[in-house]
């Protein structure tokens, strides 16, 4: 059988033309206005993959919900893939997915099974999420049966191999809780996860990591995320995909612009292939076809802008040694790489900082140093004492808190305010 | 914030000693998946003295009810920023008061609780509906909450 391009073969392709990916979140419930938004997406003035988000009761595999709401016209926050007849969605995708505009699921479910089936029964083969990252902040299902219901949809995806597709999972574990997750614990789950699909049969997957608070700290994240993805998935498919801040989001329009291009520079410094937009309505509602464009084409002049320059390469603080040694400690623990995940929140060897989910341990705990860097004030029982570097160990108060959620959003709207026309952060240039 | 129920402190004058413990809880409503709300409030309520038990994002109507049944908690906080807060306040607080134990617990709700922004008309009929108190989600809310929490009569130094 003839190969089809793919997902992943064609950021790949795309990257090599020097050209950075951008890809909006973008999810409605009527198949034409779905059309629309996908149209508006592949006319963009930019390189771009589409975006199919589901809703929230196809999320929580409430498909009953998600029927009743079409049926009576409630609007959904979403797509409901598995609401709509496979023959719905072909007929939506038809003339708008082609090799040259590849379109990805995307759902946040701990549940998957029927979101995999009806994709694959729709005609497409990529999509995201995680039994960890997809479980831990989003759901109160146990991790466990989380783990089995991903090996079970990376099982079922696999085998669109045999039909000459080849698809695509991104890992979400790069943007756990979206803010406040120290970087060397994002970039362990990140490639963990790209190990679980690779261990139920995936063979091109792409490794998340979600901007965070200081560009520099950042770009190691990146660097370390794309060594160890050199070193433990050597022989499959695979790319970085960096995510626009996933915090609380700047309430000025130049604000948020301002933090949008900041990841585009970020992503390019380090040689990510593609990137996740936020948009300048972030702060207050779901965004506009029309926004998520502009989001788009900002995000691809500001890549476009920095393309070709010479950067200095990530200062080293550890990071890397850090991620290596959580990852390394967590595929000691079983002979199966779902086991030894399971065993790792058990121990507490992964443990999201402010993470409530009953499986997580919830001693870590970290804060954003004098820097705006995001570090540790307590490890608890993560097995990196002897490279992790600690701070002063406070606790966080509620208006420490508050602080620290708001620190980016802060950082991004006072600028736009005091120095409306001058670039954010000069990241440093060789 | 935007509205109290007058009756509150009344209530706790006559059942103070006999059914509310030092604890409060605080949690989500079903739909909704948001915690660093809920880490929040966690964090204020024990700078406030208080022992806080936090059910989490996601939490279904039964599991609420079964928490609160049991810990006999002095206050119950509710807080959702996605949306849905309106529409499933008024289905959980129907379904607390029917519970004999809980039917004059104070139970508050605040964050984002419409699809549009702040609406006194929404906060109006979650007090209609009986509950205690209703907080939007900014700085004010969240110093009327506070002090909402000050004033109440057991549980700081327990």
């Amino acid at each position: 059988m003839m190969p089809q391009d793919s997902f992943g073969r064609f950021v790949g392709r795309m990257h090599r033309a020097g050209r950075l990916v951008v890809q909006p979140r973008m999810g409605v419930s009527d198949p034409a206005k779905m059309r629309r938004g996908l149209l508006a997406t592949r006319h963009a003035n930019a390189t771009t993959v589409g975006t199919i988000t589901l809703d929230s009761y196809t999320r929580v595999a409430d498909n009953r919900a998600a029927v009743a709401a079409l049926q009576t016209g409630a609007p959904l926050n979403g797509y409901p893939i598995v609401a709509h007849d496979p023959r719905t969605t072909r007929a939506m995708l038809d003339g708008v997915r082609d090799p040259g505009f590849p379109v990805q699921v995307r759902h946040g479910s701990a549940v998957p099974q029927g979101i995999f089936a009806a994709l694959v029964a729709a005609g497409l083969d990529a999509s995201e999420g995680g039994p960890i990252s997809y479980c831990l902040p989003y759901s109160r299902l146990p991790l466990r049966e989380s783990m089995t219901n991903w090996a079970l949809c990376c099982e079922l995806f696999a085998r669109l191999r045999e039909t000459g597709a080849e698809p695509h999972l991104e890992t979400f574990g790069g943007c756990m809780l979206g803010q406040l997750c120290p970087p060397s614990l994002l970039v362990a789950i990140s490639v963990l996860e790209g190990l679980f699909f690779r261990w139920f049969g995936l063979r091109s997957v792409s490794l998340s990591y979600a901007q965070q608070t200081n560009a520099d700290q950042d770009a190691e994240a990146i660097a370390a995320l794309r060594r160890l993805a050199a070193e433990f998935l050597c022989d499959v498919d695979w790319h970085v995909v960096i995510y626009a801040y996933m915090g609380v989001y700047p309430r000025t329009p130049k604000g948020a612009s301002l933090l949008l291009e900041e990841a585009a520079r970020l992503a390019v410094r380090n040689n990510a292939e593609r990137l996740i937009v936020k948009t300048t309505a972030e702060a207050y509602r779901i965004p506009t076809f029309e926004e998520n464009v502009a989001a788009l084409e900002t995000a691809a002049a500001a890549a476009a802008e920095c393309a070709g320059r010479p950067w200095a390469p990530p200062g080293d603080t550890g990071l890397y040694a850090e991620a290596r040694t959580l990852i390394e400690a967590v595929l000691n623990l079983a002979s199966r790489l779902d086991k030894s995940l399971i065993c790792a929140f058990e121990r507490g060897y992964l443990d999201v900082p402010y993470c409530l989910h009953p499986d997580n341990a919830g001693r870590a705990r970290s804060y954003i140093d004098d820097e705006g860097r995001l570090r540790w004030s307590s490890v608890g029982a993560l097995p990196i004492t002897a490279v992790a570097e600690c701070g002063p160990g406070n606790a966080l108060s509620s208006s420490d808190l508050l602080a620290a959620l708001s620190y980016v959003s802060r950082r991004c709207d006072a600028h736009a305010i005091e120095r409306p026309s001058a670039p954010m952060i000069e990241q440093r240039e060789q | 914030m935007l509205s109290t129920r007058l009756s509150t402190c009344r209530r706790h004058a006559v059942q103070r000693d006999a059914d509310y413990g030092p604890e409060i809880v605080v949690s989500s409503l079903s739909s909704d998946s948001h915690t660093w709300n809920l880490i929040f409030l966690q964090l204020l309520l024990e700078e406030l003295g208080h022992r806080v038990t936090n059910l989490g994002s996601c939490v279904p109507d039964d599991l609420l009810i079964a928490e609160c049944e049991r810990r006999r908690p002095c206050l119950i906080v509710l807080s959702s920023v996605n949306g849905h807060g309106y529409q499933e306040g008024l289905r959980i607080i129907h379904a607390l008061r029917a519970v004999p134990a809980l039917a004059a617990t104070p139970v508050v709700i605040g964050g984002k609780l419409g699809t549009s922004g702040a609406d006194p008309h929404l906060a109006s009929a979650l007090i209609d509906a009986s509950f205690d108190a209703v907080f939007e989600d900014d700085a004010a809310g969240v110093l009327s909450f506070r002090s909402f929490v000050r004033a109440l009569p057991v549980g700081t130094n327990a």
